[in-house]
């Protein structure tokens, strides 16, 4: 078992990462819609979401988020259903937090990226 | 309604089978009435708890037709409507005999939880003087009606799966000290309950919420303490032990 400290420190992470989690997915899902109804094409939501700095800004924060949330939760879910170590299930959840950082801010700076080649 | 009921209860211990007996239907009759007449008619061998059958000791608590109830104050007619009743021990804590438990680890986590008081005063000392509508009053006056049947851990799936969480009932206790302004052991109360075997182990499915006879809210005591040990840990009150 982790310290006392650990686990509520990690529970506030989780609390504050869902906070920001549920104001982003509300932006990126109004997006979506308000992208769909419009009849937009991808190249054009490219056009118009890369290289702009706030859309940047705003998915860079909403990576970070879901890099905090997400790991914190598969840990617990292995705490409580598997027979691996608390130990081991630490050093899933960080590399699981690495994983999704990198895979996430690869795929923004991509879109941010791809609008200087159209 | 039919004249008799068919009732298979539980008989051993951790391994045992359900037997069944057939027993007069009465009006106004409750479970604890009905394994009261199989023990005191049919098979005096049969072992179960209670003590005041009016709701208040918490004693009588068992698994009728699936779910936890306070046995007293169940009545037949409101869980039997096919004229069948199944009585088996509770869940998630250890079966000395038939429908009796071992209430030993339950009471245990009480403790473990910190929920006894700390005092701050002596006898020489005035009074504290709380206001009846006082808003820790109210969150303690909220919890503290809990009769320590053990109903809310039977039927927490956190118990059943961590056997260290303290579970629903040690953890209410605990909130409804942390809001009682003469108690003085609040630091080592919120280290007891925090991390994966207290309060930060709840899912808050309120399976506690939905079986406890009185009608409290575990869950909402407990998400009052996740509070109080976020606060804790976030001034560097809490301790650190590995």
């Amino acid at each position: 078992m982790a310290s006392v400290r650990v686990e509520t420190k990690l529970w506030v992470w989780q609390r504050l990462s869902a906070a920001v989690l549920g104001l982003c997915v509300l932006v990126h899902l109004g997006m979506i819609i308000y992208a769909v109804q419009d009849g937009l094409s991808a190249a054009e939501i490219i056009t118009r979401v890369s290289g702009n700095v706030l859309w940047f800004v705003f998915y860079a924060v909403f990576i970070v988020a879901v890099a905090i949330h997400a790991p914190i939760g598969v840990r617990t879910i292995l705490n409580e259903m598997t027979n691996l170590s608390p130990k081991m299930t630490h050093i899933v959840m960080a590399v699981l937090c690495l994983v999704i950082l990198v895979m996430g801010f690869r795929a923004i700076i991509g879109l941010y990226q791809a609008g200087a080649s159209l | 309604m039919s004249n008799t009921i068919q009732v298979s209860v539980w008989r051993g211990a951790e391994e045992g089978a359900f037997e069944t007996f057939e027993v007069p239907r009465q009006p106004s009759q409750t479970v604890l009435d009905v394994i009261t007449y199989i023990q005191r008619n049919i098979d005096p061998t049969l072992s179960y708890r209670f003590a005041c059958r009016v709701g208040v000791c918490g004693s009588c608590a068992m698994t009728v037709n699936g779910r936890p109830r306070w046995t007293c104050r169940t009545h037949v007619d409101k869980v039997a409507g096919d004229g069948t009743l199944q009585v088996a021990p509770l869940r998630n804590l250890q079966v000395v005999k038939d429908l009796a438990c071992e209430m030993t680890e339950f009471f245990d986590k009480m403790n473990r939880a910190e929920g006894k008081f700390h005092p701050t005063k002596t006898r020489d000392d005035d009074f504290d003087f709380i206001k009846p509508d006082d808003k820790k009053r109210k969150q303690a006056s909220a919890g503290i009606e809990c009769i320590g049947c053990g109903v809310c851990y039977a039927a927490c799936d956190i118990v059943d799966w961590n056997k260290d969480y303290l579970g629903p009932a040690a953890l209410n206790r605990a909130w409804t000290l942390v809001n009682d302004e003469r108690d003085g052991g609040n630091d080592v109360r919120l280290a007891a309950v925090a991390g994966d075997a207290g309060c930060h182990a709840c899912h808050s499915q309120q399976g506690c919420v939905e079986h406890c006879p009185k009608h409290l809210s575990p869950t909402h005591s407990i998400a009052g303490l996740k509070r109080e040990t976020a606060k804790a840990a976030l001034k560097g009150l809490l301790g650190g032990d590995d």
